[in-house]
């Protein structure tokens, strides 16, 4: 379905900052509009950021509500959510 | 995989290696440290077998004295050898927690501490606060354990490769191909299945849970007294910090020990990237590769049952694995009784990677004719027939 | 954390009500998946589709609002299709009993079904760049998968790039939705797109998914024959480098959307043991695998858009319906054909040129999950999938290769089935779902049992 904006908004925090986004947005939105650029830091340390959107390269794994390698373009934003990138 | 040493069809070999799994490959390592031409003929990659499947623990063992032995005195070839261990290879002195869930347990913690003691194994003895200090994600209330200190946990296949590789530096020659016939004419004979022979003075057969297959090169009569011991292993996304040290319950004594029934046992290893490693489980007539969602669902069980929180954790991939199973759990290492040219270097069970180095240490000093720090004999393939004969 | 423990032991007779049975169990409501769900719920089987996404409509139909996929939802629904979204499948037993695993935010969910169809798509397949890890490189499908999810794309520059019919149709969903879509790089030449193009006209209603007519009407550039050879930035993205023929330059961008054609998603039918042949699923003319009583339908046995996949969807249901259905699913087979051999072509003009697979350096990370390097698999020189990944750790991470596998497939030319993973979990699972998972499968062999 497509995200409408006007419908009802989802308040949420990724690193702690309030971020509002449209019902059914997933957490890689929400990310992305909280100003991060970094979702988690490859073994190595590098930057990375979500690659295929489609839940299969575990590259945009988060930590949501405290459990750890959730893979944030498969979840969608809930009220009250607290997202945590590796930044 | 390596740059290979030509194989030349002139060249008579001192040394011929079926199997580049761990232990092969410490006999080629060694092999060629004592300057004895040596070729390795694998079949199914470097590291392909049990030495891929397993955990990758290098721990000193009490069973018996010679497993003492044996287990001790690779360990530390293996800490001498760590500084030179390539970043792959992950060696990492964690340690062994060996854990006492109740009082009883607890016993055989203090029975441990003291045999340890005695040989100048560094030991301590946690009680149920220290345990939980050190393994916060262990249930709470367990009676406590012993922590063996100079354990180590490595990443096998890439330990069988630098083994290899340092072979090859010196000379050593790789061959890829099965093992059709060995004719024992003098020199011996190798045929490989594409048509390829190799000659060689000796060979060794260092083939794990598959040498009974190369059984019908050997001459006839031998029992060829190993088997195939499933295991199954789980792994984890990564979790930094989650567990710290390898953990074995010490009722994986009595599990482990239980020759013939399947069993399962809690025992889990830190990977240096955060990964957790989870087994253990043990069956015998079952030779098929596939996941058994009954034993996996019972080894996950005692798992949990010790760490609550794993049920939280994303695993990422189940496989299974041979260990080569011997009657007496001792490994056979020396001559094929009635042909020295044929060496056998199987048999190690769970404790192959630890005991590698040892393997082809002695291994050599008995083709050399050099001495060895540890006596040979209680590993040779001859105690069989005895064993053999006592059965009749 | 006891409560969540107490979830993985429940009682036998809650896991048999967990055990769900059904007469066509579908995996995938992509278009393949749902005709094929539709077709065979309106021949009178009792059908339930499982899929891995919180809405149905795969890939394709997801976030838009595409008429075509209205109305085969409503018939679906109209035909009393069960759907269970959010249910990733991760195992399977395949003896006597057929039971398929899913992990859904519930839990386990066991559905037991004597005949089952395969629709689980396709994913891009990405090749590895200098830069191609930096935030703000993704996908071309990628791209448009996280704007469909709310991700807002107003005013950012971006550049399409790779390879396939979609990137067109990325670029025209990217700029409706107020990107600044600065060209569209299409590595496959003008030569391979006219002869291509040509064929175009048979198959009208492709044509607008297809080759430059919507990126050209809407002002973008679209390039063929020109490829994207680096991207830069630090922190993340901010300009990549292209190269056309012997002229390379540079354009500043906040993302690129690069993938290179489509891969289908073979690792179930791998795992329930169908044949795969030229590296995708085989089947005969009722789209029944080598496997008894599995069907696969759509992108798994070949890549060739929704047309293609609805067709033989519907042919899959038809013929899991047995004999009712068979009729109905013949008269579907000439249609097939046409679209079968528009598919083919469409593999052959985006076919993918050699020197793609020089553009990693040796300092480039082939395996994002490990941060595996490929002047470290070239020194290594493993010679299969297997032991690269036993010496190198390169697919060994959370994805389970199934990004650098068919990158390592292409470079290489090993077999794309020799990358798949097979083994369960096909996806990571939580430890608990395992534990469950074998539990059930212990049910079902005893409920099988009672059952026969």
């Amino acid at each position: 379905m497509p995200i409408e904006p006007e419908s009802r908004p989802i308040v949420l925090t990724v690193n702690g900052i309030t971020v509002r986004v449209a019902m059914g947005a997933t957490v890689a939105a929400a990310i992305a509009q909280a100003g991060v650029a970094t979702w988690r830091r490859s073994p190595t340390g590098e930057p990375r950021a979500p690659l295929c959107g489609i839940g299969v390269c575990f590259q945009c794994c988060v930590s949501i509500d405290g459990r750890t390698n959730v893979r944030s373009c498969q979840v969608r934003c809930r009220n009250g959510m607290d997202v945590r990138t590796d930044a | 995989m390596m740059a290979l040493h030509p194989l030349g069809s002139e060249t008579v070999y001192d040394v011929a290696i079926i199997g580049a799994g761990i232990v092969g490959a410490s006999c080629a390592d060694e092999a060629a440290a004592a300057d004895l031409r040596v070729v390795v003929i694998e079949s199914r990659g470097i590291g392909g077998g049990a030495t891929a499947a397993g955990m990758g623990h290098i721990v000193c063992m009490d069973d018996s004295e010679a497993q003492f032995a044996l287990t001790h005195y690779s360990r530390e070839l293996w800490r001498r050898l760590a500084s030179e261990l390539p970043p792959d290879v992950e060696f990492n002195p964690c340690g062994t927690l060996w854990i006492a869930a109740d009082d009883e347990e607890m016993t055989e913690v203090l029975r441990k501490a003291a045999y340890f003691g005695a040989r100048d194994v560094r030991t301590e003895v946690l009680d149920t606060t220290q345990l939980a200090r050190l393994e916060p994600n262990l249930r709470p209330g367990l009676a406590g354990a012993l922590l063996v200190c100079d354990d180590a946990v490595i990443y096998p296949p890439c330990a069988a490769r630098f083994l290899l590789e340092r072979a090859c530096a010196r000379g050593a020659a790789m061959a890829h191909g099965w093992v059709e016939h060995i004719d024992s004419r003098n020199p011996m004979v190798i045929k490989l299945s594409d048509g390829r022979s190799l000659r060689a003075a000796k060979v060794v057969y260092a083939g794990g849970a598959w040498t009974p297959e190369l059984a019908p090169l050997l001459a006839e009569g031998f029992p060829m007294p190993v088997r195939k011991r499933k295991g199954h292993l789980v792994i984890t996304d990564r979790y930094p910090g989650f567990v710290r040290h390898q953990l074995v319950e010490l009722g994986y004594l009595k599990s482990a020990h239980s020759v013939s029934a399947d069993s399962v046992a809690f025992n889990i290893q830190p990977r240096t990237n955060g990964q957790v490693l989870i087994g253990s489980s043990r069956q015998f007539g079952d030779e098929g590769s596939t996941v058994n969602p009954a034993i996996l669902t019972r080894m996950l069980e005692r798992a949990h049952e010790y760490m609550p929180g794993l049920a939280n954790l994303t695993a990422i991939r189940v496989w299974t694995g041979f260990r080569a199973a011997t009657p007496d759990k001792l490994p056979l290492i020396g001559p094929y009784p009635g042909d020295a040219r044929r060496i056998l270097a199987t048999g190690h069970e769970g404790l192959g990677i630890t005991t590698s180095l040892a393997t082809g240490r002695l291994l050599v000093d008995q083709l050399i004719g050099r001495a060895s720090a540890i006596p040979v004999e209680p590993y040779w393939p001859k105690r069989m027939d005895k064993e053999a004969a006592h059965a009749h | 954390m006891c409560g969540q423990m107490h979830r993985g032991q429940k009682s036998e007779e809650h896991r048999l009500e967990t055990l769900r049975e059904t007469e066509v169990l579908v995996i995938g409501a992509g278009p393949a998946g749902i005709a094929a769900a539709c077709s065979a719920a309106e021949c009178g089987r009792r059908t339930i589709v499982l899929d891995d996404n919180p809405l149905p409509g795969g890939q394709i139909w997801r976030g838009k609002e595409d008429p075509n996929a209205t109305k085969w939802l409503s018939r679906a629904q109209r035909a009393g299709v069960q759907m269970i979204h959010e249910a990733q499948v991760f195992a399977a037993m395949m003896n006597d009993t057929r039971v398929v695993m899913a992990e859904t935010p519930d839990g386990l969910c066991a559905v037991r079904s004597p005949c089952i169809i395969l629709a689980t798509g396709a994913r891009e397949r990405f090749l590895p760049f200098p830069g191609w890890t930096l935030p703000g490189v993704t996908g071309a499908g990628g791209l448009q998968a996280l704007v469909k999810g709310g991700l807002s794309i107003e005013g950012k520059r971006v550049v399409v790039a790779g390879s396939g019919a979609l990137l067109p149709a990325v670029a025209a969903y990217l700029h409706e939705h107020g990107a600044n879509v600065r060209l569209v790089a299409e590595q496959t030449s003008w030569l391979q797109l006219i002869a291509f193009g040509a064929s175009l006209v048979l198959r009208p209603s492709v044509a607008m998914q297809g080759l430059g007519l919507i990126p050209q009407l809407l002002g973008i550039p679209y390039e063929a024959g020109c490829m994207v050879t680096a991207a830069h930035g630090e922190a993340k993205l901010i300009s990549v480098t292209l190269r056309h023929g012997s002229r390379t330059w540079q354009v500043d961008c906040d993302y690129l959307a690069c993938g290179y054609n489509l891969v289908p998603n073979l690792e179930l039918p791998v795992l329930l043991g169908c044949a795969i042949a030229n590296g995708y699923a085989a089947v005969d003319e009722w789209q029944e695998s080598s496997l008894p009583g599995v069907y696969c339908a759509g992108e798994l046995t070949g890549i060739g858009g929704v047309d293609r996949s609805l067709i033989e969807g519907q042919i899959a249901g038809y013929a899991a319906a047995g004999k009712q259905g068979k009729p109905k699913a013949q008269a579907l087979w000439p249609q097939r054909q046409a679209l079968c051999a528009y598919a083919e072509r469409l593999d052959r003009a985006f076919a993918l040129r050699d020197d793609l697979k020089a553009l990693a350096t040796p300092e480039t990370i082939v395996c994002r999950c490990e941060d595996v390097r490929r002047a470290h698999l070239d020194a290594l020189a493993p010679g299969s999938w297997r032991m690269a990944k036993l010496h190198t750790r390169c697919g060994m991470g959370a994805c389970q290769g199934r990004i650098c596998g068919p990158a390592m497939s292409f470079i290489h030319d090993w077999p794309m089935e020799s990358t798949v993973s097979t083994r369960p979990p096909l996806f990571p699972v939580r430890m608990e779902t395992l534990t469950a998972a074998g539990l059930t499968e212990r049910t079902a062999e005893k409920t099988g049992e009672v059952n026969r």
